[in-house]
């Protein structure tokens, strides 16, 4: 019978089944950080438990580290979090990328740099952007703290097969349209919880023709649409993205595992619970206006106004989320102006991010009302752009070139939105308060948050790119 | 984790789509390494104004509820992170059993590591207690796991359905690390035929 390849990897990781029961799987590659591990690591010592596998965990600083003036961490309970996690490293024996360790990063960004991510897997991390893997054809997908230590002390978890749902992105996108373009398209249209109960795979000629790094930016925000898993089956990208990673095998052992992996792409013929379609054609450079990742549009609509929605209760979350982003119904979308701009986060901290952004500001200014941030998701992405000079084309148009982590995207360290500032952000979520008590976050691309950062307003990136030819 | 069966209280009406992750407990107070405490914390920005001072107008803030240990709110409740912080401060702050019409899945599945009844409603049924819950507040619901009922004041009675494993690991107070113990034989069997 054809298969998709979330039934063929859910199958081969069942350990266990009974009728009524969930199905204990195995999880090949657990994820660890700051945040949430401590109280699971605090659970093991109390029930005089061991980690069973630390050869199958990794772990990294991301979410609270500072991103300048490293080493120094000003809070106390931020510095207790990182202490922690290197004693419960230490006494477990799990290996660790620390905050000065050459392969710090975001944890969604050095598992894949590192080719620890990889097809069939099963990955799992406190984390629910963990998503982002399954650009690889792996199902990756977020945890709670009380997994995570079932995770460490028996290296499976007990879950209910989830439901299977392809998201197709028919046709090709148009010129100056992104993977980030793509998705919060995807999830304007179709809602933040259309996916609840699933895991989605996306498919589609302009899948097909984006880089890991795109997929990754696709399959990250698959949360946001409500999915507990997003993936992409393997191709010859995804082979050649992962040959020589420090991870994966090597020589001939690297060419019979590639096969493997080729072989677990969804079958023709295989049937999914639920199918999405959307047009690539349809899309445009996308941003988001409201409170939740749902709320965007098109750079060149406006903002809504209440006669846009039938529901009694949408009208009241338009009013709701307007009030507190402090936008007027009606209001063209390049009329709103920022004050901050951050370039970061698992979602676009990548190379290719960098180099998207910084083609669009080559040779100009930020905005002197704009205050922007660029925050590589990790140490190797930094290395490798200061190696093309990135750096330069960043500070000479006046952004702050910082040290890699979560930074400005949940805001816990000390890069914070001040209160009613509004900031074009090429993270993944816009709840309130998410970037700063108070602040107003727009999610959008690497290009357009540059292009905003040049101009002190949304700008349709498209038109600034054809200026330039 | 305590064992939860039979609860009896008033309702706390909170009547939102999507409420998430960030709201339920804010990102500055993820920086603590104990599961307790964060109660105090729960809906924090929405509970107190920028100047620290109590919004008034916000339902947790009503007399009416205080001792509430019933939360009934609409669609997509919890969405967002993966946070366990947000179970932790919900239970922390008192409340053991969550009404929606449909909640984010992380979150669903957290509730069920830390004794708190998560309970899906049709919307029409959820709908019909949040204005019974605001009209007619002090409204008090009775909550059956073993019977799988909710019970309003007026004698209504709403069924519901739960996974039988979850129910039983509710009903119990189970440690599912302890459980998963028992199958030691076949995960290292699994780890021994995928070496």
């Amino acid at each position: 019978m054809a298969k998709t390849i979330i039934e063929k990897i859910w199958e081969q990781h069942i350990v266990y089944e009974e009728q009524g029961k969930p199905d204990l799987l195995y999880i090949d590659l657990h994820l660890l950080h700051e945040v949430t591990s401590p109280q699971a690591f605090e659970g093991l010592r109390l029930a005089g438990r061991k980690v069973r596998r630390p050869d199958l965990c990794f772990a990294t600083m991301d979410h609270n580290v500072p991103t300048r003036n490293l080493p120094i961490i000003n809070d106390p309970i931020a510095k207790k979090q990182i202490t922690t996690l290197e004693k419960n490293c230490e006494e477990f024996g799990i290996e660790l990328a620390d905050m000065e360790h050459p392969d710090q990063g975001i944890v969604h960004i050095i598992g894949p740099e590192l080719g620890l991510t990889q097809p069939g897997k099963t990955i799992v991390c406190g984390d629910s952007h963990t998503s982002t893997h399954g650009a690889f054809g792996a199902i990756a997908f977020g945890i709670g703290t009380s997994e995570v230590e079932h995770v460490l002390s028996t290296q499976t978890l007990w879950q209910s097969k989830p439901k299977t749902m392809e998201i197709r992105i028919n046709g090709k996108l148009g010129f100056g349209v992104t993977a980030k373009d793509v998705i919060l398209a995807i999830i304007a249209k179709f809602g933040i919880d259309v996916g609840t109960g699933h895991i989605a795979e996306y498919t589609g000629e302009a899948i097909r023709s984006m880089t890991m790094e795109e997929r990754m930016t696709i399959c990250n925000m698959s949360i946001e649409a409500g999915a507990k898993a997003g993936l992409i089956s393997p191709d010859e990208t995804t082979i050649e993205y992962l040959r020589g990673r420090r991870h994966v095998p090597e020589g001939e052992a690297f060419e019979e595992a590639a096969e493997k992996w080729l072989s677990l792409a969804t079958d023709e013929g295989a049937v999914y619970d639920t199918v999405l379609e959307i047009d690539a054609n349809e899309i445009e450079p996308f941003i988001t206006w409201g409170t939740n990742p749902s709320m965007g549009s098109g750079i060149s609509a406006n903002v809504p106004s209440s006669e846009d929605f039938a529901d009694e209760s949408d009208k009241e979350a338009l009013k709701k989320a307007l009030a507190y982003m402090g936008l007027e119904e009606g209001t063209p979308l390049t009329e709103i102006e920022i004050q901050h701009v951050f370039i970061g986060s698992c979602t676009n901290a990548r190379l290719s991010d960098l180099r998207a952004a910084a083609e669009v500001i080559a040779g100009q200014k930020v905005h002197p009302n704009v205050t922007a941030i660029v925050v590589p998701g990790s140490r190797t992405v930094k290395r490798q752009a200061e190696e093309e000079g990135l750096d330069h084309v960043f500070l000479e148009a006046g952004f702050e070139w910082r040290e890699s982590g979560c930074s400005m995207c949940l805001a816990m360290n000390d890069d914070v939105v001040p209160a009613g500032e509004r900031c074009a952000s090429t993270s993944n979520r816009n709840f309130e308060g998410r970037q700063g008590a108070g602040s107003r976050t727009h999610l959008m691309s690497p290009a357009m948050a540059a292009a905003a950062a040049i101009s002190g307003h949304f700008t349709d990136v498209r038109k600034m790119k054809l200026a330039h030819v | 984790m305590k064992p939860i069966n039979e609860v009896r209280s008033v309702m706390t009406p909170l009547n939102r789509k999507n409420v998430d992750t960030d709201q339920i407990i804010s990102k500055e107070f993820l920086k603590r390494i104990e599961r307790t405490g964060f109660g105090k914390y729960l809906f924090h920005h929405w509970r107190f104004h920028s100047d620290g001072t109590e919004n008034k107008e916000f339902v947790l803030n009503d007399a009416r509820f205080k001792d509430s240990k019933v939360l009934v709110a609409h669609d997509n409740f919890g969405c967002g992170s993966s946070r366990e912080h947000a179970p932790w401060a919900i239970l922390d702050y008192g409340f053991e059993v969550v009404i929606a019409p449909s909640f984010a899945d992380i979150f669903h599945n957290n509730c069920f590591k830390n004794g708190i009844l998560p309970i899906r409603l049709r919307v029409e049924e959820v709908e019909e207690l949040l204005s019974k819950g605001e009209s007619a507040a002090p409204y008090t619901l009775e909550i059956n796991l073993e019977q799988q009922t909710v019970t309003g004041e007026d004698g209504k009675t709403y069924g519901f359905d739960i996974d039988p494993y979850y129910k039983q690991m509710l009903l119990n107070g189970w440690d599912e690390i302890a459980l998963t113990f028992q199958y030691e034989e076949q995960i290292a069997a699994y780890e021994k035929q995928h070496a």
